[in-house]
């Protein structure tokens, strides 16, 4: 079994791939930053005795997804699970002042994300198998004023991710979405907040058990799904004047 | 991202505020380096130093436990090289099940190998295999200059003489090439001996010298003639086909142990002289006298503090400080114990070992003679007065203290412990002319 990790240097996906890799998989690491990337697959590699490749890619490269994929492929075999962990908080502050700034964001959490997971499924569908994860985001369950474009990219992830799993769903393929509360990051590290912080380990464990348990949809932390359904509920009305 | 926050080592004594960063990655640590401004610097591994050893008070700290990828493994010499973060832990967890070992280990396995190299750290084992800086082969170091610079016995050889047991001061290391040992089995063979006193201790650790791993509990709340009685453990890596008898009952204590927390026990009141001596009489009397065999696993023979989580929050919010010493006389060690049974002040987590010849020098601690560590709650200035009295037993046989476990040190005595420091201080003036690396320990012994 080969696991593709795209966005591998995101120590929550370095942490999903321990997990398969304890499983005996091999893995492909893709990030833009290909040096780190492998040195993340040599770690790999000696910590559990599998096949484990680094490699370039880069989200906003979108002709060559399709390449990309079959390269991947050439390497370690027919992808059976493939990871979508990248992703860019980008700056809200800068986003507003300069669009181009705003539509990376957009372009790195969804069309980038879209992109590739249309590629992805090409492959997949090939042999009617496979399973595709998409960690997406609680932030893009409602649209905020601290971080919208973020938010509203990971939102129209998730609901593409929605789509496709519908469309994939009668050719055996599974597709997961995944969404994130807040894990200790770069992100969280200067937080202070009461909300507890999930590990990275935290997070790979739950996601590689629900990915294996076939689920269709994960909130980690769990409580998180409770939050969001009261954030949710507030009518905008009331929610316009908050700041969340 | 730089993000104000409150640090302090095991101890939680004192607590210090700085500017921290957690890289995820080693570009991120470059770039932090760059990015760092005018403030000195400082490594933080897993903050298992007692004192103030990682910490740099108003600076900025470079907390480096996720930079922790291994890099190269050879299994047929055993040597890995990895970055400074990974912890022993994720050694021993990686490569126990391909039959090997690190060369050295400390009471616990929450330590990076960064902070290993810092403290140059001493084991079970030292009389035998030395510190663990003594099984590293070359280190790559970022320098106050800002260089990384490659550096071995052979390449560089004063900063890498310089770095091990240099406490952080003398730049960041990043990776390291470090050896391990082949081991048949998780097991330890060990013996249990019940020291009547302190002489029966000097008689039975000499007699031990063949043992590859030797330690003792000792009472040091204890006065008269039992002064100094003891539980001494010596035994080694377990032959091929050692059988664990014990083994599925151990594992369940054990896992059962690994979920108690100290935090919640957090309390100012809990350790006493009467809880102290309550815990000390009931450990020495469940070990019957005489020697006895077994065989262990190797986590309640290396590391049995580790099997309850953030244990140093029993000593309560006031915090706990460590007295390590060692000197290379008998009467001292007496007289030391003397005076701390005597002050009443001690804990029960004590042990005294013999160390062994190998002696690095410069700001390393360990020399032929007798270490003891001992616990203190933090009591304050009349605990800060019988350290400073211990001192003075140390200085007069020259002996030192472990600046590992320190947080009240005054330059003068450790001037005096220390004679190599201006040997090494000058090496580290070399190579960070500007001071760019310090700490909170290194200005308080006259070192920043
Ligand atoms: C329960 C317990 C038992 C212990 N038993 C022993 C023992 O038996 N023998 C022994 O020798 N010690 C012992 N210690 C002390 C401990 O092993 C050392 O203090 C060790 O250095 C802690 O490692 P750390 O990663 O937590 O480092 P920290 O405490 O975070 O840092 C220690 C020093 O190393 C420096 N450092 C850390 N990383 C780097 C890096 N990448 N580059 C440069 N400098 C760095 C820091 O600046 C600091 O000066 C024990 C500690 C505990 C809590
Ligand atoms: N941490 C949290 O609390 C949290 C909460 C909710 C959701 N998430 C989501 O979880 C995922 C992982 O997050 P993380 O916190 O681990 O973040 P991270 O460390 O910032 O990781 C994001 C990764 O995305 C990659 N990336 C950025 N732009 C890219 C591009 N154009 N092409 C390819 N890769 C690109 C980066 O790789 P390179 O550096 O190699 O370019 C980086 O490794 C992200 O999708 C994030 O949105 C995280």
């Amino acid at each position: 079994m080969s696991v593709l990790i795209l966005g591998a240097t995101s120590p929550i996906a370095r942490a999903v791939c321990h997990e398969y890799a304890a499983d005996g998989h091999s893995v492909y690491l893709a990030a833009r930053d290909v040096e780190e990337a492998e040195r993340i697959a040599a770690d790999v590699a000696i910590r559990f005795d599998v096949d484990a490749v680094g490699g370039p890619f880069d989200a906003l490269d979108f002709d060559n997804h399709g390449e990309f994929v079959a390269n991947v492929e050439t390497a370690v075999g027919p992808i059976t699970v493939a990871l979508i962990a990248f992703g860019d908080m980008g700056d809200q502050h800068a986003s507003e002042e300069d669009f181009a700034s705003a539509k990376r964001v957009i372009d790195v959490n969804y069309t980038g994300a879209a992109s590739v997971c249309e590629a992805i499924a090409d492959a997949m569908l090939e042999r009617g198998a496979g399973s595709i994860i998409g960690i997406s985001s609680v932030a893009g369950e409602r649209g905020r004023k601290s971080n919208y474009f973020y938010g509203s990219a990971k939102g129209a992830f998730t609901l593409y991710l929605q789509g496709l799993r519908n469309r994939l769903f009668e050719q055996g393929i599974h597709v997961m979405t995944v969404k994130l509360g807040f894990v200790d990051t770069r992100m969280t590290f200067g937080m202070e907040t009461a909300i507890p912080v999930a590990t990275p380990q935290q997070a790979a464990q739950a996601i590689v058990h629900a990915q294996e348990r076939g689920e269709n949809e994960l909130y980690y932390p769990r409580f998180w799904k409770g939050i969001m359904g009261v954030i949710k509920a507030i009518p905008e009305g009331l929610f316009k004047r908050l700041s969340l | 991202m730089w993000a104000q926050k409150k640090i302090s080592g095991w101890g939680r004594y004192p607590v210090v505020e700085a500017d921290c960063i957690r890289p995820e990655r080693r570009s991120e640590l470059l770039a932090a380096f760059e990015d760092r401004g005018d403030e000195p610097l400082l490594a933080y591994g897993l903050g298992r130093s007692y004192g103030d050893a990682a910490l740099l008070d108003g600076g900025r700290v470079v907390m480096t436990r996720r930079l922790d990828r291994m890099l190269e493994f050879d299994p047929e010499s055993g040597w890995l090289r990895c970055e400074a973060g990974v912890s022993l832990e994720q050694i021993i967890h990686t490569f126990l099940p391909k039959g090997f070992f690190p060369p050295v280990v400390p009471g616990t396995q929450f330590v990076t190998v960064g902070g290993a190299i810092g403290c140059n750290i001493h084991g079970k084992n030292h009389h035998v295999d030395g510190c663990f800086g003594d099984h590293v082969r070359s280190m790559e170091i970022l320098t106050g200059k800002g260089d990384i610079v490659e550096c071995s016995r052979d390449v560089e050889p004063e900063l890498f003489w310089a770095t091990i047991g240099g406490m952080g001061l003398t730049g960041l290391i990043l990776s390291v090439e470090v050896q391990l040992y082949r081991v048949a089995n998780p097991y330890i063979e060990m013996e249990t001996v019940r020291c009547e006193n302190l002489d029966e201790f000097f008689v039975v650790s000499e007699e031990s010298a063949d043992f590859s791993h030797t330690v003792t509990w000792i009472d040091c709340a204890k006065r008269g003639a039992g002064m100094g009685r003891g539980i001494m453990m010596r035994g080694g890596h377990a032959k091929a086909g050692t059988q664990h008898e014990d083994g599925a009952v151990m594992e369940l204590a054990d896992h059962v142990m690994r979920m108690i927390d100290g935090r919640p026990f957090e309390s100012n009141l809990w350790l006493n002289s009467a809880t102290i001596s309550i815990f000390n009489e009931v450990y020495f009397r469940k070990t019957p006298p005489g020697t006895h065999r077994t065989v262990v696993g190797y986590e309640p023979f290396f590391f049995p503090l580790d099997a309850v989580n953030n244990w140093n929050y029993i000593y309560g919010d006031r915090g706990f400080l460590q007295y390590q010493m060692v000197v290379p006389d008998n009467e001292a060690t007496r007289e030391i114990i003397d005076q701390i049974s005597a002050s009443g002040m001690g804990s029960f987590l004590a042990v005294i070992k013999d160390f062994g010849e190998l002696d690095h020098g410069g700001l390393s601690f360990p020399m032929k003679g007798t270490t003891l560590a001992l616990d203190f709650p933090n009591l304050g200035t009349p605990l800060l007065d019988l350290m400073n009295r211990l001192d003075d037993v140390v200085m007069s046989c020259g002996g030192r203290v472990y600046l590992g476990k320190d947080a009240r040190l005054s330059e003068a005595n450790f001037k005096t412990m220390y004679p190599e420091w201006e040997k090494w201080k000058d090496i580290r003036d070399k190579w960070d002319p500007d001071g760019v690396f310090q700490s909170d320990l290194g200005r308080r012994l006259g070192l920043s």
